[in-house]
């Protein structure tokens, strides 16, 4: 016999009635488990368990990277206009008002400088929230102004890439960032500034075919997916399913297009023994 | 081949081709209805082509008849000596290039390629490069670079090609490249979009001191068709897509992206490819003298400095 008697059948609770932890204090790992944020963030928002990447954004990875989370924020206030006057189902400035809404930030990279284990130390790191990560004309501009103050101060350069490529509401002038950010780069290389480029969960199409791809030391984060056309593109051209673990981080990696896969509780460490051997009297 | 709005104008065609045979054979005298027609076919043509949408542009950027790269090359040049090999993995042959001599001067000459045919284009892979074609292009402007000659490059292309070999060669890698090592090129680039001139695939041989682009070709991040399927959900927004993008050569002269719009004889460049490689020659060679008269130094910071300027930012 039960120690309780269900008198009414089913559940009679409105929803709005229902009693819920509130958002953001704990987290579920693919394996099932819940475990508290605290701990997520503790362990560099990687599962304790199965080693998962959860996608973090700016805010996380400045955190983790420079020294008592100290760092001087470039062109924060830099916005994108509506220059095409776009307008598909939806309008451009709709779009990018509601990425401020979810993201929190005014586009989808965000372009700071600071001390990490007291090297100075450049980076912009790209937001996903914002549409998708995309890269127009803000994003563009930022990484430029990052670049020069990089060639100014001789700072060396980390770019987070998270990108679904080109933002397609600023078509050509989307299309040009790709050649903008590039050439800024050859500049980094004649003044013999380092510049690493990680690559995280997801990184494709135009951001991939530029600056993504452009580090003296092309690195990334386990199990991202990294790649220049989508999976969905290229199962329709070639009509067949794709090879299990195709375009990873450790597929691109054995394919020789990447250096190392970084593990994120190690980057900070990492980067720091790299930047020291450069930085090193012979 | 004719497309929708040609239909007319050929219909017009048809009749005065055959108002003339029945001139000929009947010896009636039908000159002003000649004189009629003619006129009426002119001023139909005017009408269409100083009308066109976007999306007639883009389809005529593609018209089957319209000329290719080699067409081009082997119009312009007395002599051409065509080069192949990525020298690690192929031959794209979607991607050509080789030296070539254009009144006494010679040029590297590179671009994409489509076929005229089902077995050409196959061959040609629709004028989408691998990654190969990207590293063949860097080779041979490269080799530009320690000969001092000048780079021209024709871009026709609907994409890079979005395969499982290209992805597992690189093909981001091998765009990221050239745009990077073609910012700092020691020689005068001139790069002329011909056709199509979709995304990555197209800016891969398009960092140049001087971008121009033919009156009816396009240019922009992702052809009319993909980006209605992505932002419509479905293929059948390729017109609205194509006005939202704005990829027009007028549109990307406003824009400044590119440089300057080269004229196309009325009805598109198929209409007299002669007359049309005559002008690309002469703005090759007159944009070519202009750049030469630059110290190297200067010539490569003013290209830097000219896609440092693109894109627009709220103020």
């Amino acid at each position: 016999m039960a120690w309780f008697k269900r008198e009414e059948r089913g559940i009679l609770t409105p929803t709005e009635k229902k009693k819920e932890a509130p958002d953001g204090l704990w987290f579920k790992t693919p394996s099932g488990k819940i475990i508290h944020i605290r701990e997520l963030k503790e362990n560099a928002y990687v599962t304790p368990d199965e080693d998962f990447h959860v996608r973090i954004g700016s805010r996380e990875y400045f955190e983790i990277l420079f020294d008592d989370n100290e760092f001087t924020e470039l062109n924060e206030d830099m916005v994108s206009g509506d220059p095409l006057q776009f307008k598909d189902t939806k309008t451009y400035p709709t779009r990018i008002e509601a990425g401020k809404k979810k993201s929190g930030l005014n586009d989808a990279v965000r372009t700071v400088y600071g001390k990490m284990n007291r090297l100075d130390f450049a980076v912009a790191c790209m937001d996903f929230d914002f549409i998708g990560g995309s890269m127009g004309s803000v994003v563009g501009e930022k990484i430029a102004k990052l670049i020069d103050h990089c060639l100014e101060t001789k700072t060396p350069l980390l770019i987070i890439s998270k990108s679904g490529g080109a933002r397609m509401m600023e078509a050509g002038l989307s299309l040009m960032q790709m050649a903008k950010t590039s050439a800024k780069l050859a500049l980094l290389d004649r003044a013999g500034i380092p510049f690493i480029s990680l690559l995280t969960d997801p990184t494709t199409g135009g951001v991939t075919a530029s600056y993504a791809m452009l580090g003296d030391f092309n690195i990334a984060e386990p199990g991202a997916l990294i790649g220049f056309a989508g999976p969905r593109v290229i199962r329709e051209t070639i009509g067949k399913d794709l090879p299990k673990g195709f375009q990873s981080a450790e597929f691109v990696l054995d394919h020789g297009f990447l250096d190392f896969i970084i593990d994120r509780r190690n980057l900070k460490t990492r980067l720091t023994t790299l930047l020291k051997m450069l930085a090193a009297g012979n | 081949m004719q497309l929708d709005f040609e239909k007319p104008i050929a219909e017009l065609e048809v009749k005065l081709a055959e108002m003339k045979k029945l001139a000929n054979e009947s010896n009636v005298d039908v000159s002003s209805a000649v004189r009629d027609l003619e006129e009426r076919i002119q001023s139909l043509k005017e009408e269409t082509f100083h009308n066109l949408t976007r999306w007639q542009r883009v389809q005529l950027s593609r018209h089957p008849d319209r000329p290719y790269t080699l067409d081009y090359i082997y119009n312009i040049t007395s002599d051409f000596v065509e080069l192949h090999g990525d020298r690690t993995v192929k031959d794209d042959k979607a991607m050509v290039g080789g030296f070539g001599n254009i009144d006494g001067k010679t040029f590297m000459l590179i671009g994409q390629q489509k076929g005229r045919n089902t077995k050409q284009r196959q061959m040609r892979n629709f004028g989408m490069a691998n990654p190969e074609g990207y590293r063949k292009a860097l080779r041979l402007m490269k080799m530009a670079e320690k000969f001092n000659k000048p780079i021209i490059t024709f871009i026709d292309t609907p994409g890079a090609f979005p395969g499982l070999e290209a992805e597992e060669r690189g093909q981001g890698e091998a765009i990221a490249r050239n745009l990077k090592e073609m910012a700092t090129l020691k020689v005068p680039v001139i790069c002329i979009i011909i056709g199509e001139g979709a995304s990555g695939g197209a800016l891969g041989i398009g960092v140049g001191d001087k971008v121009l682009m033919l009156e009816n070709t396009w240019y922009s991040v992702i052809s009319p068709e993909s980006c209605s399927s992505i932002l419509w959900r479905s293929w059948e927004y390729k017109e609205q897509a194509a006005e939202a993008l704005r990829l027009t050569s007028s549109d990307m002269k406003e824009l400044q992206i590119v440089d300057d719009v080269i004229p196309e004889p009325l009805g598109g460049a198929h209409q007299d490819s002669i007359w049309m490689s005559d002008q690309i020659k002469s703005v090759i060679l007159k944009e070519t003298a202009a750049l030469e008269k630059l110290d190297t130094e200067d010539r490569i910071m003013k290209r830097i400095e000219k896609f440092s300027n693109m894109g627009v930012v709220a103020s």
